[in-house]
């Protein structure tokens, strides 16, 4: 047998195979070219794993990695997940034949894109309360006239505003410091 | 557990009587067939009748064949040896490009020396056109060398109409006949052909046995230069059990071959009628009807090749497969590809192939045990899945 007794217990019984609808954070590596496609799920909470589940399209070492690296990380936190390597995935599985490295590179690969889709929608999140709260601007930061609707100018002092970069709250869009936080505009 | 081999294209078990054939050679005849005293010349007798034998079952004369380790060698020496000794009259080569990679890298090596290649397509059932090599013929054409029959999806080449573009133009035609030979008539004379490789351990004979025959006539240069054995074309002490062993393989392979051909298609037809009943999406791969006799293949649409294979495997059942992950090269086969499959599908390939011992109810118990194989493994495929959502759309 090409593989070891471990890669083959993965192959034969995969842990945490399937999809997940309520995903928290989803990657998506390889392609039918190289012969393999991988398809990670991640479910987190308090900054830590709480389940994966996986979807493999490919060889026996493919398999066996995701299985392998679905069970090494649930639990963990995102920064430990994230120390998870090609390296370690194969050292668990007790090696892989050389020419099958490349599919452990796989799995690590599509573990960290779920984790990487995860913080981005963590992103997206934050900006977009930020930006729900700038929205509710109704007053100038500068004459504390009130605003029209979502116009982008004060009427009183005609001061156009812009986003400050740092908090999203409006801003003269010729000033150089937020009136709000103190941020300093980078001069472009 | 019980094991059901369906990988003979890989290679066969020798057969009895091979064995019996050999073992006097490993041990009292061990004689050097090229020594004058009587255990010698008594190993020569024997390459001698081994010869005939071969010739025999191709419609050849012996002389006309000249014996090499592996079909590889058999493939290299013909281009190679031809090509070499034919090259005052022209450069230029043509090859199918489905040809097996004893011929594409021979061909490779042949370019750095300043030769031309053209590699002729095929259709989707991976069949050349013999007017595409009429298209690509050029005064500087001198060989032309195309498979019999390909190993990764059966696909027999119309080879006699190919033997008459070249034979109008005094053009060379060799064929790679290594799956074919032993496993469906094969008549040289019949097929029109200069040079034709062949190997002893795809009916019955030992690894290491194989021949090249050459037409008499016919210019070659020596493969391995050296003394006088195989003519001087193919120096080196002669592997005398190997060589008696494909002789006797040879002589059953003919005495059998009318009743091996029609149960290997039984066989063979039933396969390929029932699986894709059992398992939707599943695709024949080569020619349905012009095909070798035991060969099987499919492209099982959603499901990695060696991970079929591996599954099989735990549960007895030896096969082949043509994905990227299985050739060591981690590259999609080069036949599935030039049929126009698709890399995804050409993931996706399995290849049976039979023997006389193969029963009815092996293949039952194939179909038994593959479907849920392959439902299991479609379950954890991120292609099916996606497959099954756009067709919900």
């Amino acid at each position: 047998m090409i593989y070891s007794d471990k890669v083959m217990d993965h192959f034969q019984n995969p842990r945490n195979v399937g999809t997940m609808e309520d995903a928290d954070g989803m990657g998506l590596v390889g392609n039918p070219v190289c012969g393999d496609v991988m398809k990670f799920y991640i479910k987190v909470k308090d900054n830590r794993i709480a389940d994966v589940k996986f979807q493999t399209f490919g060889c026996g070492a493919a398999i066996a990695v995701s299985s392998m690296v679905s069970e090494m990380v649930i639990g963990k936190t995102i920064e430990e997940s994230l120390q998870v390597t090609n390296e370690s995935v194969a050292e668990e599985l007790g090696g892989l034949p050389k020419n099958k490295m490349h599919c452990s590179n796989l799995g690590a690969d599509a573990l960290h894109k779920a984790i990487e889709n995860y913080q981005d929608r963590q992103k997206e999140k934050e900006n977009a309360s930020k930006k729900a709260e700038h929205k509710k601007r109704h007053y100038c930061p500068y004459c504390e006239e009130p605003i029209e609707g979502m116009e982008n100018m004060c009427q009183r002092c005609q001061i156009e505003f812009e986003d400050c970069p740092e908090c999203h709250k409006p801003m003269n869009k010729k000033a150089d410091v937020c009136p709000h936080c103190g941020a300093t505009k980078p001069r472009v | 557990m019980k094991r059901i081999y369906l990988d003979y294209i890989a290679s066969t078990p020798l057969h009895p009587e091979v064995v019996e054939a050999m073992l006097p050679f490993l041990h009292e005849k061990f004689g050097n067939p090229q020594s004058l005293h009587s255990d010698g010349q008594q190993a020569s007798e024997a390459i001698q009748e081994a010869r005939e034998k071969v010739a025999q079952l191709i419609n050849a004369e012996s002389s006309e064949i000249f014996f090499a380790s592996s079909g590889s060698e058999a493939n290299n020496f013909a281009l190679k040896g031809l090509v070499l000794a034919h090259q005052k009259q022209g450069k230029h080569i043509i090859l199918s490009s489905v040809e097996h990679q004893s011929i594409l890298n021979a061909a490779k090596y042949l370019e750095k020396l300043g030769f031309t290649f053209s590699h002729i397509p095929v259709d989707k059932f991976g069949k050349i056109d013999p007017e595409d090599v009429q298209k690509v013929l050029t005064q500087e054409t001198i060989l032309v060398s195309i498979m019999l029959a390909n190993g990764e999806v059966g696909t027999i080449e119309p080879l006699a109409e190919v033997a008459e573009i070249c034979r109008s133009r005094d053009i060379l035609l060799h064929t790679d006949a290594v799956d074919a030979v032993g496993n469906m008539p094969v008549d040289v004379k019949a097929l029109g052909v200069d040079a034709l490789s062949l190997a002893g351990n795809q009916f019955y004979g030992p690894k290491g046995s194989a021949a090249l025959f050459i037409k008499k006539g016919k210019r070659i240069l020596p493969f391995i230069d050296g003394g006088i054995q195989e003519g001087g074309r193919r120096a080196g002490t002669e592997d005398v059990p190997a060589i008696v062993g494909m002789g006797k393989a040879a002589e059953i392979a003919m005495q059998n071959m009318a009743s091996h051909v029609e149960r290997m298609k039984d066989l063979r037809d039933s396969l390929i009628k029932r699986l894709p009943e059992l398992i939707e999406h599943t695709i024949l791969t080569g020619h349905p009807v012009q095909r070798l006799p035991y060969h099987v293949s499919f492209c099982v649409e959603f499901v990695e090749g060696e991970s079929m294979l591996l599954n099989l495997d735990m549960q007895g059942i030896a096969s082949a497969s043509g994905s990227s992950c299985t050739s060591r090269a981690l590259k999609a086969s080069h036949v599935l590809l030039a049929m126009g499959i698709d890399h995804a599908l050409a993931q996706s390939s399995l290849v049976f192939s039979l023997i006389d011992s193969t029963t009815p109810e092996d293949i039952d118990f194939l179909l038994e045990i593959f479907p849920p194989i392959i439902e299991r493994l479609r379950k954890m495929s991120p292609l099916y899945t996606q497959y099954l959502e756009e067709k919900e759309k």
